[in-house]
């Protein structure tokens, strides 16, 4: 591929610029004139919104970060300088607080998108397993991000969850100690989890990266989970996409300002604004709301390897997701079966995360352990099946001519989309 | 003399409630707080200057006993409507601790900038006089309990004679409203403790009120700003929806 690129750019410079490092041709072609498919519905702005929730989470923290003080003797009081010293530091911190919960809330419904219109399937399994990867990053720096201001729930919720290692056999005990930097949760602690929570975020970034790349390779999945046909399925990203994505974002940045003005710390837990006290362990220790589904499954286990390995379980079962479904289909719409089982499988997750909130005793034991067993037979069990056994609906023959039209508005003969895009 | 708004904006935020909703956490089977109603509520509320500054006296007489107000600074008290001069009178009439010219710990009159002054110079002699039990700083209390303010108050009304036959530990006061009902704080607050400079009765029920909304203040001294930024930030962003929607519609009009 050697030779100058032919850049289609008139101002001299760009074209200049463009010849050389084509990152302009390749911005247009990617962002603006991609072809996408012309059905998406408002659930397919939660990429986007997740590409928000990160850009101003990086910003914020960036800014947070100069104000911050890694060490076990000064953390807390650091953010109370945040709070009251800093010009709008209380606006950084809280925005970054209830961002944490914002980025979540859209890559929770983004994910319910893909299983609910199996955008995991063939050939978009590598998008998808690129997206649990940034889940689990997203976890791992959500938690080390908790730490960081030094309160009770900081420190004993890292106590908890680095003891978690010590389930692994023989060598559990030593990995603990490796991950702490020493005996008990301490100032080494703190430090390499602030250098860790500045670091990951850049890699999700990459993992990121590689999402869209693969997404750009496979396109986008869409409502009816057909492929794009012709021309005339799809539209340009921009501006069709680029619009319908900004009321999401506008929709969504009035939630995120609303909790940051009025409720800021309705999503936090009061004891995080009590400094890290070794000697006092808090009559209850929980994780954020976002991470109680998964506290719930290892709380559902009596035996503790058992519980971490059921945890952990929950996540890598996604990563094989693609292979456990059996089923051809991908949308649920056509998929009369999948369709009422994937709802269960929302409600025992919201199930699991109510469950994660209480102590576990009663009802909530039994609950866990029912939702528990859901989640895990969804996977194992009734996805292989219920591909075998479903008789999808007849799908239609694409998405501008539906044949049968599930959300009414038939085919329209005249109709062609106002610029039909050559395929890429 | 209470302003209360109750505003209509708490809407604006219920799609974000419900989200949060799996998280109804522990202590709701604990006993319920009863409600009081607070100027700083809901969207619209501001401080009681009033009440705030009069709280700042029970705070001075009673509380800073044994309480300490570490992140909080005398140059906070502008923001419940003292008088730049007023504060700087009652920064000076603190000894704050200093240097002298030798290096040797001596005290010096307090300025706006000091932060409050401790009772205890440490945690260790606080518990050495305090028969063990370490009187929690006060500056994010009401951030730092479930109940906020709602809890601060009834706990420092919430002192009753024990229910028959419960055997109160030595050292302790029955409250109902503390989790382990057994508090070391002796009560607190008592009729006519403080004098109010503005006439106000000071009931043991109006210092509470008083000081909880001064607490508040000190927990959350951004929040007037806050919720005035959030009101014009939600405003222009609904603006701004309505418009990026109609631009949606315009573009995608010609799309079948």
């Amino acid at each position: 591929m050697a030779g100058l690129h032919k850049s289609e750019f008139q101002n001299p410079l760009l074209n200049w610029i463009d010849t050389r490092l084509p990152i302009l041709s390749m911005m247009t072609k990617e962002y603006v004139v991609f072809p996408t498919p012309k059905n998406f519905n408002y659930f397919w702005n939660f990429g986007a919104l997740a590409t928000v929730s990160l850009a101003l989470m990086m910003v914020t923290g960036i800014f947070l970060a100069m104000h911050y003080v890694p060490n076990s003797a000064l953390a807390f009081d650091s953010v109370q300088s945040i709070m009251r010293d800093v010009n709008y530091g209380w606006l950084l911190r809280y925005a970054h607080a209830v961002g944490a919960s914002m980025f979540f809330i859209a890559v929770y419904i983004h994910m319910f998108r893909g299983l609910y219109y199996g955008s995991y399937k063939k050939p978009r399994e590598l998008l998808w397993i690129l997206g649990v990867v940034i889940l689990l990053l997203m976890m791992a720096t959500a938690f080390m991000g908790y730490v960081l201001p030094w309160g009770q729930m900081s420190y004993w919720g890292a106590t908890v969850i680095t003891n978690l290692f010590s389930a692994i056999p023989l060598i559990g005990n030593d990995i603990v100690v490796w991950l702490r930097g020493g005996f008990a949760i301490d100032n080494a602690t703190l430090n390499r989890f602030f250098s860790l929570h500045y670091l990951l975020p850049f890699v999700i970034l990459g993992v990121v990266f590689l999402h869209v790349v693969a997404l750009h390779v496979t396109g986008s999945n869409n409502p009816l989970g057909i492929d794009v046909k012709s021309p005339q399925d799809t539209l340009p990203f921009h501006p069709y996409y680029t619009v319908k994505d900004s009321v999401g974002v506008c929709v969504f940045l009035i939630v995120w300002a609303a909790i940051v003005c009025f409720a800021p710390n309705m999503l936090g837990d009061p004891s995080n604004s009590i400094p890290a006290n070794p000697l006092q362990t808090p009559s209850e220790i929980v994780p954020e709301w976002y991470l109680l589904p998964f506290y719930a499954i290892l709380r559902s286990v009596p035996n503790k390897l058992g519980g971490v390995v059921l945890m952990f379980g929950a996540i890598l079962v996604l990563f094989v997701l693609p292979w456990l479904d059996t089923s051809p289909v991908r949308s649920a719409r056509f998929r009369p079966l999948y369709r009422p089982f994937v709802i269960v499988l929302v409600l025992a997750v919201v199930v699991l995360g109510m469950v994660g909130g209480h102590r576990p005793e009663g009802i909530w034991v039994v609950l866990g352990r029912v939702a528990t067993t859901y989640y895990f037979f969804h996977f194992l069990v009734l996805l292989p099946v219920l591909g075998k056994l479903e008789r999808p609906l007849p799908l239609p023959n694409s998405i501008s001519r539906p044949v049968i039209s599930p959300r009414g508005g038939g085919p329209l003969p005249g109709a062609t989309p106002a610029k039909p895009m050559e395929k890429a | 003399m209470m302003r209360r708004i109750t505003g209509k904006g708490w809407g604006l935020i219920a799609a974000a409630a419900l989200v949060a909703a799996p998280i109804a956490t522990f202590g709701a089977d604990e006993i319920t707080l009863p409600h009081e109603k607070w100027s700083f509520n809901g969207p619209f509320g501001t401080f009681d200057r009033a009440a705030a500054q009069r709280g700042f006296a029970v705070y001075n007489q009673v509380c800073a006993t044994c309480h300490s107000l570490r992140s909080a600074y005398f140059r906070d008290l502008e923001g419940i409507g003292f008088s730049p001069e007023q504060v700087k009178a009652i920064a000076a009439s603190k000894q704050v601790p200093a240097l002298d010219d030798s290096g040797q710990p001596t005290t010096r009159p307090g300025l706006p900038s000091d932060h409050f002054v401790s009772p205890f110079p440490n945690d260790d002699a606080a518990k050495a006089a305090m028969n063990g039990a370490i009187p929690p700083d006060q500056s994010l209390l009401v951030n730092a309990r479930a109940g906020g303010p709602d809890y601060i108050y009834a706990l420092l009304t919430g002192y009753t004679d024990p229910p028959q036959g419960a055997a109160v530990p030595e050292g302790t006061y029955y409250n109902k409203y503390f989790p382990s009902q057994f508090i070391k704080m002796p009560p607190p607050l008592s009729d006519d403790l403080v004098q109010y400079a503005d006439g106000t009765k000071a009931t043991v029920a109006q210092e509470a009120h008083d000081v909880t909304t001064f607490l508040t203040y000190i927990a959350s001294p951004e929040m007037e700003q806050r919720k005035r930024m959030g009101v014009k930030v939600i405003l222009f962003l609904i603006m701004m929806t309505g418009l990026v929607y109609a631009m949606k519609r315009k573009i995608w009009s010609a799309v079948h």
